[in-house]
């Protein structure tokens, strides 16, 4: 009478597997998944082509009736309305071919552009074993002499000063191998105080003499000549290479048992995210001046540089503390248990980890910073969004210009926010350690 | 009361309790802000001891353990641990953490480094032995423990059994003289706490000192000399393993013995 099952059952042999039915496999499958899941999907896939036909019948012509060949933006508007008829629009790239040197170099003396396409060339290279841990190591060597190359390339003048630094460096180094042995404590005060009493009073002297027995310079180029992505390069390379290890600091620091030290942190950081950026190069260009010592009057484009640094490094102190966060405490637990000790502990176990989970925080940040390098324009710097194309329209040639610039510098700005936010994926992938 | 379910006879040749002290723990107190987690420790381990400490959750018997190597800093009294006391000094703390191996309940793997990454990284960095011979000690320990051959995989890679033999592995690697497991076998499917248990007798038969916190009793009563009942942060009972399931003294081990062993 029951129809319920009660009987035993066993299973002879195992079902072997099968392929599903071909409803349920390749194109027919992700389009019904993916666009015509249900009623509401199918309306949202047919308004965004609609939005797309729009977009793309809109600006197309623009591009069509693009314009290469010509002196002014008057010869540019002739030529279109020439070929497509009256009032009809079009791009001038015209402008581009005449002036595309200046949104790349500023006003970089021409005859010196090979300097800084050799530093644009070296900062691939030097990135290259920092970003492809497959490369040989032996290539970090140059990474490491590449910051002060590159200085020297752009700026120009003498090589001693750029040499001293590098000496000072390699004096702290060899302090902290000799003395390492005996007291580590030591060790890190020498290789601090020893470097900066060489910077301040040994490289004064030295410079003098060597620069009359050995006259090693180039020639100088100022700082106002840069401009264009020169100078957003040279900012936002030199900002993203010095905000990481700040902003490791930092975050340590907010995490920090000692209370001076975590409470320095937190003032800093809240104090650079709580100001917009744009105080903060205000401050650069105009009040620092009053807080260094009378006579010092340092390189505009270092002082920005400087603040930019800053301002990345409280977010991302920020962005890595929440990393440190997510870490199970098992971890710092593992690591002490083991005798390793704090600065151990850190390098090998939790930053590794910590950083892994901020890589996206982390390359969301550098993106951000690298675009609002575009800001220094507001102290007078010629950024490539709005500097160069201003200058660029001060010419009674191309007075009127509007969308070409923006397109343009637009557009090698997605390249460049591209490949970062891409290279960042790929290191996600790269690090993925299967489920944990 | 059910008999312990290991299969194979345990070899207690190498199982001798020496008089040399290995912890002293006196008068130890533990706050968590107000809240009195251990009140008044007073025990002694000697060498070669294997004892099993049980009790409630929320008696401190993991807090009391994890005061051994100064996971948790305790407030008042003394605790020596082969012959360093633990203070504020991280000498001390370093000394005695190098002598002192832990697993976890969670393992607490590190799961960016390889297993064979995982053993090695405290030899190298701590006892600053070279890469080769690191590497040498921990094949030799994960092949006592049965995972030679996952040596190059990831923790996450692993069964939970797996990882806990390797946390046994990692620990092993150090030399340690002393080894504290809190709860090695509580995160584990039935299937593998057998396995886990299995490389903890290896290492109670080979002599080591080990204390451990578990709700193994058939553990206890098969490898411990001893066994110590802790309730609301102080030690209650204590006595072999004998006399402390057949015939417990006081009421609340009773009660204790009654709920786990009842079913």
């Amino acid at each position: 009478m029951s129809t319920s099952q009660t009987a035993a059952f066993v299973r002879k042999d195992m079902l072997p597997p099968k392929d599903p039915p071909t409803s349920q496999a390749g194109l027919v499958k992700w389009l019904r998944e993916n666009l015509f899941a249900s009623w509401l999907n199918t309306v949202l896939t047919l308004a965004s082509l609609f939005v797309i036909y729009l977009l793309v019948t809109h600006f197309y012509p623009w591009f069509r009736h693009s314009v290469w060949n010509a002196n002014s933006i008057a010869e540019c508007r002739t030529a279109i309305a020439a070929t497509w008829g009256e009032g009809a629009t079009g791009a001038c790239w015209a402008m581009l071919r005449e002036r595309w040197h200046q949104f790349i170099f500023g006003f970089y003396p021409p005859e010196l552009y090979w300097r800084p396409i050799a530093v644009f060339l070296g900062l691939l290279l030097a990135v290259a074993p920092v970003l492809f841990t497959q490369l040989p190591r032996q290539m970090l060597l140059f990474s490491l002499t590449y910051p002060l190359l590159a200085i020297w390339l752009l700026w120009g003048g003498s090589a001693w000063p750029v040499i001293m630094i590098a000496a000072g460096f390699g004096i702290g180094y060899l302090a902290l191998r000799i003395l390492g042995d005996i007291s580590a404590i030591l060790a890190v005060v020498v290789a601090i105080v020893a470097p900066v009493l060489f910077w301040l009073f040994a490289v004064g002297p030295l410079d003098e003499v060597l620069t009359k027995v050995i006259p090693l310079a180039i020639e100088p180029v100022a700082s106002d000549r840069f401009g264009g992505f020169l100078l957003a390069i040279t900012i936002g390379a030199g900002g993203i290479a010095l905000s990481l290890p700040l902003g490791i600091i930092l975050a340590l620091g907010r995490q920090s048992n000692m209370f001076l030290i975590k409470s320095f942190s937190v003032m800093f950081i809240e104090f650079i995210r709580g100001v917009p950026l744009i105080t903060l190069l205000f401050v650069a260009s105009l009040l620092l001046n009053y807080f260094l010592p009378p006579g010092t009057n340092f390189d505009i484009i270092l002082r920005v540089m400087i603040l930019v640094t800053m301002f990345a490094a409280a977010y991302i102190a920020e962005v890595i503390r929440g990393g440190l966060a997510a870490l199970p405490r098992g971890q710092y637990e593992a690591a002490d248990a083991l005798g390793l000790d704090y600065w151990k502990a850190q390098r090998l176990i939790i930053l590794p980890q910590a950083l892994k989970i901020s890589i996206p925080g982390i390359v969301s940040t550098f993106i951000g910073m690298f675009k609002d390098t575009t800001l220094v324009t507001f102290v007078g710097l010629f950024d490539p969004l709005k500097g160069i194309p201003d200058f660029i329209r001060a010419d009674f040639n191309w007075k009127g210009i509007y969308w070409e610039p923006f397109v343009f510098v637009g557009a090698i700005f997605f390249i460049l926010n591209f490949s970062m936010s891409r290279y960042a994926m790929y290191l996600e992938r790269k690090l993925k350690r299967d489920h944990r | 009361m059910t008999e312990p379910h290991f299969e194979r006879d345990i070899d207690r040749s190498h199982m001798q309790v020496s008089d040399e002290v290995a912890i002293q723990i006196e008068n130890m107190n533990k706050w968590y802000g107000q809240f009195h987690v251990l009140r008044d420790i007073n025990l002694t381990v000697n060498r070669g001891e294997r004892i099993v400490i049980a009790g409630p959750s929320g008696s401190g018997k993991s807090t009391m353990i994890r005061c051994i190597n100064r996971l948790e800093e305790h407030q008042s009294g003394k605790i020596i641990v082969d012959g360093t006391e633990l203070t504020s000094d991280l000498k001390n703390i370093d000394k005695v953490r190098s002598e002192v191996g832990m697993v976890f309940q969670h393992f607490n793997l590190f799961p960016h480094l390889t297993i064979l990454e995982n053993c090695t990284l405290a030899p190298i960095w701590v006892r600053k032995i070279p890469k080769k011979e690191a590497e040498e000690t921990a094949m030799y320990f994960l092949e006592k423990v049965k995972i030679p051959d996952q040596a190059l995989k990831y923790p996450g890679q692993l069964s939970g059994g797996q990882q806990q033999r390797v946390a046994i592995a990692r620990s092993l690697c150090m030399k340690p003289r002393i080894m504290l497991f809190d709860e090695p076998t509580s995160a584990l499917d039935p299937e593998m706490i057998k396995e886990v248990l299995d490389t903890m007798i290896e290492l109670a038969e080979e002599g080591m000192t080990m204390l451990c916190v578990t709700h193994e009793m058939g553990f206890a009563q098969a490898v411990a000399n001893r066994v110590i009942f802790m309730d609301q942060g102080q030690i209650v009972e204590q006595n072999n393993p004998h006399d402390f399931f057949n015939n417990p003294q006081s009421e609340r081990t009773k009660l204790f013995l009654s709920q786990i062993l009842g079913h």
